[in-house]
């Protein structure tokens, strides 16, 4: 099997502030995105010869055109993705191979969710088929939490500790969703949304979009960001079974699609020991046990070992692997189809040393990580400033 | 001559004290307590129960029918007996029929089915009977009834040999529901209970009497069915018969439950019956109908079998007339809208309906929903068809405060279960206490009704703890 390490670069990169925007629609979020994005590389939409777009819910039936018509990206190719929570990041992996083939120089990888003009209390999760209708999001990952704490004895606090983190960085950061700190109380006291999960173990419904500029590195190295554009050094990405539920194999101690994408993506990028190659990561944590169970998953600790490395400060910024330093889903917000976007501007920028928040210090090499589905989809993007 | 090969009740797990829904109005309260089905429950999905119970220990698939009596079929237009016939996995080459109208609905599916073994024209067939009738609130047949299923299984075999039906036919206008009458309607009960009740219930009890020759001495026991205990006692009178042999009536624990009443009260009475017995049956409504039931041999004790008694000592009460209204639907709150297909429900119904599994027959893996591929070994097209069994065991679970995109206070529990004898599945518990749940807690799968996406029935199953007899 081929490599994707060093074949692409991103030269550019925007993002929305994420929240409740309900002033604006999916159209305005897209365009603020894109055209940071294109600033930021100091192109036009002229230059775009083709875009990739992720979204999951709100536009299911515009296809292509949920980027080509805001953007006006009319001649080429727009393609619609859609994988679970890993949309986004799925849109940039796609958007990766165009270029790397040598199809393309200069593409758009971007993603929108307008989650707060669909209504309702959590996403809409019902397939129609009594079998497929499972539960609630969250209901899915607190199996997992459930399962977590009769074996390894974790704890709700453990799950508060994540949150605790993730809202202290997210506090820092101009775009993210929610503003402010939380205490281990505030999150321990909060309403239950499927136990042991409480309204501070899971992400807020939010709106957004980002984007990302991509082109080859012989091309990054003549642009506005000529030294420090950031170098795919490894895309993947990783199914699994779709109804973990059903699966008398299925341990709920983590998340096959993660451990195998991680495995993969450490192959191609070159990575032996994550937790000390890593200076930070964006993990998924549509809920906080997620991210605990990803942790371990993604290798930067053993199994059974997360909620001691968060509860260490392993976790935090300025500990072994700052995760989410941006405040993560759980505070950054989470608007499906944008996520996995958002977290490549993030860890650019990291790599930059512009972050709009938390500043990792002389972070070299960083990652992105989407879980989707109850573990159905993962997908890993290992990104590292140029030599 | 037909026989009673088995029987079975259910009775749901919820009780009510009268006084608590006397208190809610401020009105009289009748002694004792009534049964309530839960909010996902209705007459199918009790007939099911019902149904199960009564096929305890024997294969589905050996009977040639199933016979559905009720007066509160979920259905005005579609056969009920079909659904409840998938349900049970009786398989497709049977007969089914449902039997509506008059309370008096379950003796006449008793008696279609020994006429149709006696003819030859079936070797067995399961007659369930189910109701779940709303009185108006604030009356007191809110009280008086109650909801439940019983079922007999008609056999060419069996211990008990059941015959000489008479029934009377008595036009009345008694109690009634018109299609668009959600409560039950009376105009003067005094009168249906003389002229229509009593009077129909005598005649064809002592039609019995006299051609069988019998003198209420050679009588073991005498299930007469009523809607008061003094209008029972009433016929047994008439009839000559002592009180001590009548079966109870279950009004002090159960409530008229309608229809199943004549199925629920035989099963009562044939876990004491003993070989010799005779049994006299009178059921009534619209007329009436009396058969005699031989003991030619004791029933053998089926374990696993809960009948009336097991069901009667299983039990939780509901705390308040609120829960009442709510699990009726007394109060409209906003619907939510779940997603609904006819067409998936009807294709997938071995999974659906039949709760079948596929196993690999390459790797072994037990999977569900069936695919077509084996997702532990990728095996294609080697799944073999099999039953799952209905107890399990939690390996995880949640809480969950979300259903269809609405919060709710109380959380629905929801198992991760792993089966007997192999299998995983995923369901929503009902009837427990979501306090009670943790990992390895045993649990039972039941039929109930999930939602009314796309304007049906969408039936699928549930899981609940284990019931325990109360102490």
């Amino acid at each position: 099997m081929g490599s994707m390490k060093d074949k692409t670069a991103i030269i550019g990169v925007g993002c929305t502030k994420f929240g409740e925007q309900w002033e604006k629609d999916a159209e305005d979020l897209i365009v603020e995105a894109a055209y940071e994005a294109m600033d930021d590389a100091g192109i036009t939409p002229d230059d775009i010869e083709a875009t990739w777009v992720g979204n999951l819910y709100d536009f299911t039936g515009l296809s292509g055109s949920v980027a080509a018509e805001p953007l006006k990206l009319f001649g080429r190719p727009t393609t619609r993705v859609e994988n679970f929570c890993a949309s986004g990041m799925d849109a940039f992996r796609n958007a990766c191979f165009a270029v790397a083939s040598g199809a393309y120089d200069v593409v758009l990888a971007c993603g929108v969710e307008k989650l707060m003009d669909v209504g309702g209390s959590g996403l809409p999760v019902d397939m129609g088929h009594p079998v497929f209708r499972g539960s609630s999001a969250p209901g899915m990952f607190a199996l997992a939490a459930t399962r977590s704490f009769h074996e390894h004895g974790w704890d709700r606090e453990d799950l508060a500790r994540v949150a605790v983190k993730n809202h202290k960085n997210g506090a820092q950061h101009s775009k993210a969703h929610f503003q402010r700190e939380i205490t281990l109380e505030t999150a321990l006291n909060a309403p239950m949304i499927a136990w042991p999960l409480g309204r501070f173990d899971a992400c807020a419904m939010s709106d957004g979009a980002a984007a990302v500029v991509i082109t080859r590195p012989e091309i990054a190295k003549k642009s506005k960001h000529k030294h420090d554009h950031a170098l795919t050094k490894a895309s993947v990405l990783s199914m699994d079974v779709f109804l973990p539920m059903y699966r008398e194999a299925y341990d709920w101690l983590g998340f096959p699609a993660t451990e195998n994408a991680a495995r993969q993506a450490y192959a191609e990028a070159g990575i032996k020991n994550p937790a000390e190659e890593i200076d930070l990561a964006e993990v998924h944590d549509c809920f906080t046990i997620t991210e605990l169970l990803n942790i371990q998953d993604l290798g930067f600790c053993e199994r059974g070992e997360a909620a001691k490395f968060v509860r260490e400060g392993y976790a935090d910024v300025g500990g072994k692997v700052a995760i989410n330093a941006s405040g993560g889903l759980k505070c950054f917000g989470h608007p499906i189809g944008a996520t996995g976007c958002r977290m490549l501007c993030e860890i650019t920028k990291q790599l930059q040393g512009r972050a709009d928040g938390a500043q990792v210090e002389n972070a070299r090499l960083g990652m992105a990580h989407n879980l989707g589905g109850p573990g159905s989809v993962c997908a890993v993007t290992i990104l590292g400033l140029p030599e | 001559m037909a026989k009673i090969a088995s029987f079975g009740a259910y009775i749901p797990l919820f009780r009510l004290s009268r006084q608590e829904m006397a208190s809610a109005w401020g009105v009289p309260a009748v002694p004792g307590e009534r049964s309530v089905a839960n909010a996902d429950e209705d007459s199918l999905t009790m007939a099911v129960a019902a149904g199960a119970d009564c096929l305890t220990g024997l294969d589905p698939t050996t009977i040639d029918g199933l016979y559905f009596a009720t007066t509160t079929s979920p259905y005005d237009e579609k056969q009920c007996a079909g659904v409840i016939a998938a349900a049970l996995d009786m398989g497709r080459d049977i007969n089914t029929a449902d039997f509506t109208g008059s309370l008096r609905a379950a003796s006449t599916a008793l008696r279609a089915a020994v006429d149709a073994v006696d003819s030859g024209s079936a070797g067995s067939i399961l007659v369930v009977a189910a109701d779940c009738r709303l009185g108006e609130p604030e009356s007191m047949w809110e009280q008086l009834l109650g909801d439940g299923a019983g079922a007999i299984l008609i056999s060419k075999r069996g211990p008990a040999t059941l015959r000489g039906f008479e029934s009377t036919s008595g036009e009345q206008l008694g109690f009634w529901r018109r299609s668009e009458d959600r409560y039950i309607r009376s105009f003067e009960p005094k009168v249906e209970t003389k002229y229509g009740y009593l009077k129909s219930a005598v005649e064809a009890g002592k039609a019995l009497l006299d051609h069988e020759n019998l003198a209420p001495g050679d009588l073991a026991n005498a299930i007469i069915t009523a809607g008061d205990p003094g209008s029972q006692g009433k016929v047994a009178r008439s009839l000559g018969l002592d009180a001590a042999k009548l079966q109870d009536m279950l009004f002090m624990s159960v409530g008229n439950p309608g229809s199943p009443l004549v199925l629920m009260m035989l099963a009562g009475a044939l876990e004491q019956a003993k070989a010799g017995d005779k049994l006299l049956v009178v059921n009534h409504g619209d007329g009436a109908d009396a058969f005699l039931v031989d003991l030619d041999d004791d029933f053998a004790p089926v374990i696993g079998r809960k009948g009336l008694t097991g069901h009667l000592l299983q039990k939780r009460n509901l705390p308040n007339y609120t829960s009442y209204a709510r699990f009726r639907k007394l109060m409209k709150v906003t619907d939510v809208d779940p997603r609904g297909s006819a067409v998936t429900y009807w294709r997938d119904i071995k999974v659906v309906l039949n709760f079948h599994a596929g196993r690999c027959t390459s790797c072994g893996a037990v999977l569900y929903p069936i695919p077509r591929v084996c997702g532990e070994c990728g095996t294609k097209d080697e799944i073999e068809e099999i039953k799952l069994a209905k107890t399990g065991t939690v390996f995880t679970f949640t809480l969950d405060h979300l259903e269809d995109g609405k919060y709710v206070n109380v959380p629905v529990p929801r198992l991760v279960l792993d089966l007997e004898g192999g299998g995983r599945l995923f369901l929503s518990m009902t009837d427990g206490d979501p306090e009670e749940v943790e990992i390895g807690m045993s649990a039972e799968v039941v039929f109930r009704r999930l939602h009314e996406a796309s304007s049906f029935h969408n039936y699928y199953w549930k899981c609940r703890p284990v019931p325990q007899a109360a102490s």
